[in-house]
């Protein structure tokens, strides 16, 4: 399965590439969320699947099970999951609030730079 | 202990002066004055000590970066003590007259604090016993010096002239830390105190001679020789307090001081005394025949400083005992006269209104007792008898007549220098004060003040005590300099009187030519027009135009690099990382041998395809909506994803944030405008080109890393303590609230920070709405 996943991924990064390349600052976005998904399973992925149980211990016992899920890589996923949700919301409502004032979501016409 | 106080106090005093300027207010020069002049007696109080048999007193150390030899550590010789005196002496002379010349100057406190930062930093060079010490010391006077000709900072020539000198001097500080490095390498120490024990290593060392021209990059630039000299004139933007300080007694003779310092352990070869014999040569010639030519007061002395700084290179390029007695006596001798005729040129300007030399005479009517002190200067400057000016040109004149190499060559060019020398003096210290009083030419002339003429005049008066008893410093300052210079014992007499000789002839000669100088200077100045052909060729063309081109570059790499398109930014990212990815991929040997799918359930396939085909319709979809929903499968298939391998909470997490994230999209997307397609086939062919690639390198990635372990798992840990040590059951839980809870806690704020931005995004209305 492994393996499956890393062309998936593969595939993702190349779809979220492709969708920041574009001019439109929403596909920008969209871009940053699939390379987000990818990244989230690649850190998956490199942490070594198993279709075993959960990172749980039992009821009675003190140690999980000798076959089970790794937990940091989990732990790791988490973060980022709830983290990439709070810059989506910012970024979002910051797209939103620049095309109000400039009246363009067009990224090559947002190219004002300090020099 | 003592040696740091010394050196620490000009560094708190500058700090506190302008505390002590709003107190003291106009009479701050004269309260400050007293630090150098206590300085000045401090040092002047191992005089006795110096000149006994043992040649070098009070070493102090600190260790201060043991690991690479570096030490703040000082002592004091010969040679730091006659430039510690210099400094101190002339600094007190030059707080003094700066407080009166820039007293209705707005910013007359930072001079205060800018003077005393740069003399404690050259107290610091001269003092020094560690190269990297000597160093740090050496940028300070660069910077501070870029300060004080900075100081008019409104005037865009000061602001040229502060950056010329800080780039020619720090490219030159540069090269010296590199020349110190080779030496610290060659001889195992950058204490000078045990280099100097290993002189005999170091010359014989293949790094030599890199490491000696580096040193002399450093030692040249600071002393302004040829071709780096032009940065001294420009440098008299600043006021004139300051170019008497720095760029005429003290500063600039840093690089004399450093190759006089280091000559017992790199002096004395073939190489050493060429180049620097030769470059101190054509310095002296230069700085000479332009200065004829000038018409400002100031720029006639600077130009005779580098002319001055060139003969002391030369001198010390020759580096017999002869030629370093005539340098360290003639080192005293300039900073004496020049120092003076500085103040004077200053004090003309102050009570004149102008330093042009076709507009002044006279003037000895209005400022008697400048004129004295300028004409007592003048002739010291000149060589005359019985000043001290006269015994450093005979010394000079013997020197070079029993040097080793092309004593006639060093002769005559130094009869001409010193001819200039003599008309310089007229020009300056003379003419300017004699004849009829032209009022009209200058406006509202009036009286000297105290301040700035007490200075010359001391320092005048002391050129000739010295001239006439010269046994007054021989013994005491001249001999220890001289050394600890040669490296071996020296102890002699000067005498003001050597009968008519040989030497005697030559100053006549001088005379008499430099008379010629004086009385033929307007053709001089009609001859520099002619050559203005050569301008091109010119050091400070060629340093502008280099600087230009630099900035020009930079703007160009600039516009290319910082364009502003956020695709060509991504672009250069994502190219970066494809090939250095590559490089690695090659490096690590490519693919794992097998890849295999064993153990793939259909449904997973399925599920896979269904990801990849709801990413691809989130990009190319032309409707806003269907490309959210397409992102909302994509999420919804991680989730299942992370269900299927043992991560229920992931699952949990993720279905939450999805869901959360389409409702968020949706309402935002409905406020923006519809895709449209910006770009043509051909960028779009490109991009995805691009795209594809970095796809791929993130597949080999995730191949390879599946079967690479590079650092033990720290999970176990977790897995052992969870229960035992937290009291929890869910492992992934349990590393997230307990064991990382520090982590956990950023990761709300983050969120928290982001829910304040949209909030305030949503509520702040621009004036438009």
């Amino acid at each position: 399965m492994e393996t499956v996943l890393a062309f998936l991924i593969g595939f993702l990064y190349a779809a979220g590439v492709y969708a920041m390349l574009r001019r439109s600052i929403i596909k920008l976005v969209i871009g940053l969320m699939l390379m987000g998904q990818a990244t989230n399973l690649l850190i998956f992925t490199a942490g070594g699947l198993t279709r075993a149980q959960a990172p749980l211990v039992e009821p009675g016992q003190t140690i999980p099970p000798a076959i089970h899920a790794d937990p940091l890589p989990e732990a790791l996923i988490l973060t980022a999951i709830v983290i990439s949700f709070g810059v989506l919301a910012f970024m979002l409502v910051l797209v939103h609030r620049a095309y109000q004032t400039v009246g363009t979501d067009d990224l090559d016409k947002l190219k004002g730079t300090d020099s | 202990m003592e040696i740091i106080i010394v050196i620490l106090s000009s560094f708190v005093i500058a700090f506190i002066s302008p505390l002590i300027y709003r107190i003291f207010k106009h009479l701050t020069g004269w309260v400050l004055s007293l630090v150098p002049l206590a300085l000045f007696i401090y040092f002047a109080t191992y005089l006795p000590q110096i000149c006994a048999e043992e040649c070098r007193t009070f070493a102090f150390v600190y260790h201060w970066v043991p690991s690479f030899g570096i030490d703040l550590s000082f002592y004091l010789d010969g040679i730091a003590l006659i430039f510690s005196l210099i400094i101190t002496l002339i600094g007190a002379f030059v707080v003094l007259y700066g407080g009166e010349y820039l007293r209705n100057h707005q910013h007359i406190n930072r001079f205060f604090m800018y003077i005393f930062l740069f003399m404690g930093s050259m107290i610091g060079v001269v003092l020094s016993s560690n190269l990297i010490t000597i160093f740090i010391f050496w940028e300070l006077t660069s910077f501070s010096s870029y300060l004080l000709i900075g100081f008019n900072n409104e005037r865009a020539e000061s602001r040229y002239a502060a950056l010329q000198a800080l780039l020619i001097t720090g490219i030159g500080g540069l090269a010296l830390l590199a020349g110190f490095i080779l030496l610290g390498q060659m001889g195992g120490s950058y204490e000078i105190t045990e280099l100097l024990t290993r002189g005999h290593l170091i010359r014989a060392h293949s790094f030599y001679l890199p490491a000696l021209i580096l040193i002399l990059i450093g030692a040249f630039t600071k002393s302004a020789q040829v071709p780096f000299h032009f940065w001294l004139p420009s440098a008299m933007e600043a006021p004139t307090p300051v170019s008497t300080y720095l760029h005429s007694a003290t500063m600039v003779k840093a690089g004399v001081y450093l190759l006089a310092r280091l000559n017992p352990m790199l002096g004395d070869t073939q190489a050493w005394h060429d180049i620097i014999t030769i470059a101190g040569t054509l310095t002296m010639l230069v700085g000479a025949l332009i200065a004829v030519s000038q018409t400002d007061l100031k720029k006639i002395l600077a130009y005779t400083t580098i002319s001055a700084l060139g003969m002391l290179m030369l001198l010390v390029g020759v580096g017999t005992v002869l030629a370093i007695k005539a340098a360290m006596v003639f080192l005293l001798v300039h900073s004496l006269y020049k120092g003076g005729l500085f103040m004077v040129a200053g004090a003309i300007d102050h009570s004149a209104g102008t330093r042009d030399i076709t507009r002044l005479s006279g003037l000895w009517r209005m400022m008697p007792l400048v004129t004295i002190a300028a004409a007592l200067a003048a002739f010291s400057m000149s060589g005359f008898p019985p000043l001290l000016g006269f015994v450093g040109k005979e010394l000079i004149y013997s020197a070079k007549l029993q040097a080793p190499n092309a004593s006639v060559i060093l002769l005559i060019s130094g009869i001409i220098a010193n001819a200039v020398n003599v008309a310089a003096a007229m020009m300056t210290g003379i003419r300017p004060f004699w004849g009829k009083t032209h009022h009209a030419k200058c406006k509202h002339i009036h009286k000297v003040h105290t301040a700035l003429w007490l200075g010359p005049m001391l320092m005048a008066l002391l050129g000739l005590i010295f001239g006439l008893i010269p046994n007054l410093i021989s013994m005491p300052l001249i001999s220890p300099a001289v050394s600890s210079i040669t490296g071996s014992q020296v102890v002699f007499n000067l005498q003001t009187w050597h009968g008519i000789n040989l030497v005697f002839l030559f100053s006549i000669i001088t005379f008499i030519l430099g008379l010629m100088f004086f009385f033929s200077r307007n053709r001089w100045r009609k001859i520099s027009t002619y050559l203005m052909f050569l301008k091109p060729l010119y050091p400070s063309q060629i340093y502008e135009k280099g600087l230009h081109g630099l900035l020009s570059l930079a703007k160009w790499q600039t516009k290319v690099l910082q364009n502003g398109y956020q695709r060509f930014y991504l672009i250069t990212i994502v190219c970066f990382i494809v090939l250095m990815g590559g490089i690695q991929l090659v490096r690590l040997g490519g693919l794992p041998d097998s890849i295999s799918f064993a153990g793939v359930k259909s449904f997973e396939i399925g599920l896979v395809l269904l990801m990849a085909l709801a990413a691809l319709a989130a990009i190319l979809s032309k409707k806003r909506i269907a490309a959210v929903v397409s992102l909302g499968v994509l999420g919804y298939g991680v989730a299942l994803i992370f269900v299927l391998f043992g991560a229920p909470d992931l699952a949990m997490t993720q279905i939450l944030i999805e869901t959360l994230t389409v409702i968020i999209f949706v309402l935002v997307i409905y406020h923006l405008p519809s895709f449209k397609n910006f770009s043509h086939r051909g960028v779009r062919i490109r991009d995805a080109i691009i795209s594809v690639l970095a796809g791929i390198m993130m597949t080999f990635f995730v191949l390879l890393s599946i079967n690479l372990q590079l650092a033990p798992t720290i999970s176990a840990y977790y897995d052992e303590n969870s229960v035992i040590l937290a009291h929890g059951r869910n492992i992934v839980n349990v590393i997230l609230v307990d064991f990382r809870g520090l982590d956990t806690m950023g990761e709300i704020t983050v969120l928290a920070v982001a829910a304040i931005g949209v909030f305030a995004l949503l509520k702040l209305k621009s004036k438009d709405h």
